[in-house]
């Protein structure tokens, strides 16, 4: 029964991790919390869904969602957010305007999809199980698991072994001294776009994979969890919203095991983490200081 | 008046100030000088509190004031100005003045939104007294003017004015004159003395315009990355071989 | 001092007499209109003190609006009601012993909401103001839960009807008349200066001695009051409350109203709020059959509205006034 929960816990703590990372990342770089993170993930899961009713092949219809939502939100960046950046203008036009682009997105799909739920097909291969130990495990949430590792260590590699990485980890602390430098700035931020969307895409097909239904108000709840726990990891750490993820999805799925009658109250958790880390560590666990440079 | 005592700051691994001592008197002009990112707009954040250092301490008037926030420290009389002017750009000359007496308002939120009448005899006193210090540093014709809209020594004035609004004994001036033409400037030095005696202040400022440290400064500090290298009056500056090397060479150059 | 006082009360005559003839002679589709734009001032009003005078990004209307409303219905329908509505488990002791009279009521919403208001202030604001925006729209979320779940002190999603209908244009044109004057003589103070500072340049205004946290906690309670007191106004208006009608719709609605009339103008709400209003009526053909294709489009209008926000941000972000008032625009004409 632990081990069975235990597995839950991850699975879900995946996608926590999958979306959060994308929000510390824009955080890092443009200082924006990025209303419509949360929507991209409901892209991808609803591109999927569209390329597999296209194509019988799941594989595919799943690396053509993730290409696709990943330049919905680049698109995003370029259309809604760079205008704004280039004009300097103050951050609160740039969160409004994400907040526009986040309802544009649920407001298009509901349009075009209806607002109710619809079944999300994938192959029977995911509804497998394996019995370890009493446990009874399904197909889904170990490719959830082993693909989120695997994504995760890439990621890390990434911005920590390669040229391109540290070049986002440089513009995270200073911009203006890394755009001194000649690095093509612009091109950096959108390939952070690029890799956050990637991400999220791939969690919100997870998602819709494990429930399976998809909406297009989807995204709106599981992005706000997955913004707390990118606070609670200590928002601009990409490692940290992995590890707030993973909290987050522990914390969940073992409240709920252990106090069935909290089950309605399953989704404030994350919002009470969020006050409480703001209360008594607002740098999250990994304690990134952005209030340094402030003169 | 203020001392700091072993102050050291490091960002991350960078040492912007290490074991910076000295001390002010009582109504001084004392200037603080050095070549850029030597750590004097650094001094300045510490003893307003914007900066909290990574060891020494802070004294103004025997008082340890390290670890105080920035709005706490002001009341108890220590106001600084900007180096990149920071004025209130959406609102009047007059209002950006009035923001600095904001502490100094003595009605409650209840009495302005009822409209008491204490709110309209302090409203009317402090706008006097905001006119006066406008009058003082010679803004009074653009009081009503965007403060944007002015030129950029008009708009340093603003800042002390809004600086003096404060009712500060230690005035901290992060480079005053640049930006001024000699006319300027040589007018702001002439108000600096002025208000020096007038409200009985002490005054630390940064400065690169040396002709306008000569005329203003009783003494200066010279630092180079981070450390003392000079300590004396403007006259003696000039002829010190150190600072000539570290800075005044580039700069007369 | 005086001459004040008699502008205010001249000003409210007016405003008072004129809404009693509208209450005589219009039809009541148009007073229903006219009511329905008299709450959204208060809540425009006031969301724009928060937003657009103080410069912090908030979305927290629908939340403190559930809040007021909950609060009101609950205080106004008596102990019988409540026993005959409650379905889904027992009112709680608490809850059948709370009952109270109108106008009480109302100012009661506004307490409760400004309190929670601080709860959440005390946890956003002693860091930067970056949090405040998701805090609030994870709160409206948590709103709706707990409205959802504790069944009984809420009737859970059954939400509660036979809420008596006090609310009439008199008494929404009394409390936007209180929330205007309240709003426009804390920005006209030492207040509002230093939540203008703060919107400019928060370090700035540090440094000069502001106590941000709490000018910040000031401005976003007072918005909480009036939204909460807006929520009261609502319930009793409408007769009927369920938690799906605090969706962040009604938040977003109130976000476009304020970019549209000028973030930090009092006056461009209003403004606005006159717009945006009559445009929400007049766009409702989108979402009809219509000359591009005989399906209804249930949902156009909102992706719409979003277009238009992104473009005000785009193309014209000081909005129709930007921060300044009518009145000061009329003065540099003279």
């Amino acid at each position: 029964m632990i081990l069975q929960q235990f597995f839950n816990a991850i699975s879900l703590g995946s996608m926590y991790a999958l979306i959060a990372i994308g929000y510390t990342m824009v955080y890092g770089v443009l200082r924006l919390i990025n209303f419509a993170h949360g929507d991209i993930m409901m892209v991808g899961a609803f591109f999927a869904f569209i390329f597999f009713s296209l194509s019988s092949n799941f594989f595919l219809a799943v690396l053509l969602a993730i290409v696709a939502a990943s330049v919905v939100g680049a698109l995003t960046y370029k259309v809604a957010y760079k205008p704004l950046l280039d004009k300097n203008a103050p951050k609160i036009s740039l969160l409004i305007t994400a907040i526009g682009v986040s309802f544009f997105l649920e407001n298009l799909f509901n349009m075009i999809f209806g607002g109710t739920p619809q079944a999300f097909n994938y192959p029977p291969f995911f509804d497998q199980t394996i019995e370890i130990s009493h446990a009874i495990i399904t197909y889904s949430s170990i490719v959830t698991i082993v693909i989120t590792i695997f994504v995760l260590c890439i990621v890390l590699w990434f911005l920590n072994r390669t040229k391109y990485g540290m070049a986002i980890k440089a513009i995270a602390f200073d911009i203006d001294t890394v755009k001194l430098m000649g690095i093509n700035v612009d091109f950096l931020i959108v390939l952070v776009f690029v890799i956050g969307s990637m991400l999220a895409s791939l969690g919100g097909i997870f998602y819709a994979i494990s429930y399976p239904s998809i909406d297009p108000l989807m995204g709106v709840l599981v992005g706000l969890k997955a913004f707390a726990a990118a606070v609670l990891g200590g928002i601009g750490s990409v490692l940290g919203a992995a590890i707030g993820g993973f909290i987050l999805g522990f914390s969940e799925v073992f409240i709920v095991a252990f106090f069935p009658d909290l089950a309605g109250y399953k989704d404030a958790i994350a919002f009470v983490f969020l006050i409480f880390i703001l209360l008594f560590r607002p740098t999250g666990i990994m304690g990134i200081d952005f209030e340094k440079q402030r003169f | 008046m203020i001392a700091l005592e072993h102050i050291t700051k490091q960002f991350g691994g960078v040492v912007a100030i290490n074991d910076l001592n000295f001390h002010v008197k009582k109504g001084e002009i004392f200037g603080l000088i050095g070549p850029n990112g030597a750590g004097k707009t650094t001094a300045f954040n510490i003893i307003s509190g914007n900066y909290t250092p990574t060891s020494g301490r802070v004294l103004f008037k025997q008082q340890d004031i390290t670890n105080k926030k920035p709005n706490e420290i002001v009341k108890l009389g220590i106001a600084r100005t900007f180096q990149n002017i920071r004025l209130f750009d959406s609102m009047s000359v007059l209002d950006n003045v009035l923001v600095g007496f904001d502490s100094r308002f003595k009605y409650n939120l209840f009495e302005a939104i009822l409209r008491l009448r204490r709110f309209f005899t302090q409203e009317e006193m402090f706008t006097k007294q905001a006119r006066y210090l406008l009058e003082i540093l010679k803004l009074d014709t653009h009081q009503f003017d965007n403060a944007k809209s002015l030129s950029y020594g008009n708009q340093r004035k603003v800042e002390i004015a809004r600086a003096l609004a404060t009712n500060p004994q230690l005035l901290l001036l992060d480079e005053p004159a640049a930006g001024m033409n000699i006319t300027e400037s040589e007018e702001l030095a002439d108000i600096l003395h002025f208000i020096r005696r007038k409200f009985n202040l002490t005054i630390i400022l940064i400065e690169h315009d040396m002709k306008f440290v000569q005329k203003v400064c009783d003494r200066v500090l010279v630092l180079d990355y981070g450390k003392v290298i000079f300590e004396g009056s403007p006259q003696d500056m000039l002829q010190d071989e150190e600072v000539i090397r570290a800075y005044l060479g580039d700069f007369v150059k | 001092m005086s001459k004040y006082f008699i502008r205010l009360a001249l000003i409210s005559a007016a405003v008072m007499i004129l809404l009693y003839i509208s209450m005589q002679y219009l039809d009541s589709y148009t007073v229903m209109i006219l009511e329905n734009l008299g709450i959204f001032i208060i809540l425009a009003v006031s969301y724009n003190l928060i937003n657009g005078v103080t410069g912090q990004f908030s979305l927290e209307p629908n939340g403190f609006v559930a809040i007021g409303a909950y609060v009101t219905a609950l205080l106004l329908l008596d102990k019988n009601a409540k026993l005959d509505q409650f379905m889904l488990s027992d009112p709680s002791d608490f809850i059948l012993a709370i009952h109270s009279s109108f106008v009480p009521a109302l100012l009661i919403s506004g307490i409760v909401a400004s309190l929670v208001a601080f709860m959440l202030a005390f946890a956003v604001f002693r860091v930067r103001g970056d949090y405040l925006a998701i805090v609030t729209l994870g709160f409206g979320f948590i709103i709706r839960i707990f409205a959802v779940n504790q069944s009984e002190y809420t009737n859970g999603s059954m939400g509660l009807s036979g809420i008596s209908n006090e609310a009439n244009l008199m008494w929404i044109g009394v409390f936007v008349l209180i929330s205007i004057t309240v709003v426009l003589n804390i920005v006209y103070s030492k207040f509002g200066r230093a939540m203008k500072a703060i919107r400019d340049d928060e370090d700035a205004a540090e440094a000069i001695g502001v106590d941000v946290f709490k000018i910040k906690t000031y401005a976003f309670m007072t918005s909480a009051f009036f939204e909460g007191v807006g929520g009261g106004l609502m319930a009793s208006l409408l007769t009927t409350i369920s938690p799906e009608q605090f969706s962040f719709m009604l938040t977003f609605e109130l976000l476009i109203i304020i970019v549209l009339g000028g973030l930090g103008s009092i006056s461009g709400s209003i403004l606005g709020t006159i717009i945006v209003i009559a445009g929400m009526e007049w766009l409702r053909f989108l979402d009809e059959p219509n000359f591009f294709s005989d399906t209804a489009h249930p949902g156009l209008r909102m992706v719409v509205f979003s277009v238009i926000l992104i473009l005000i941000m785009l193309f014209a972000r000081k909005g129709i006034l930007g921060n300044k008032e009518l009145w000061d625009i009329v003065k540099v004409k003279k």
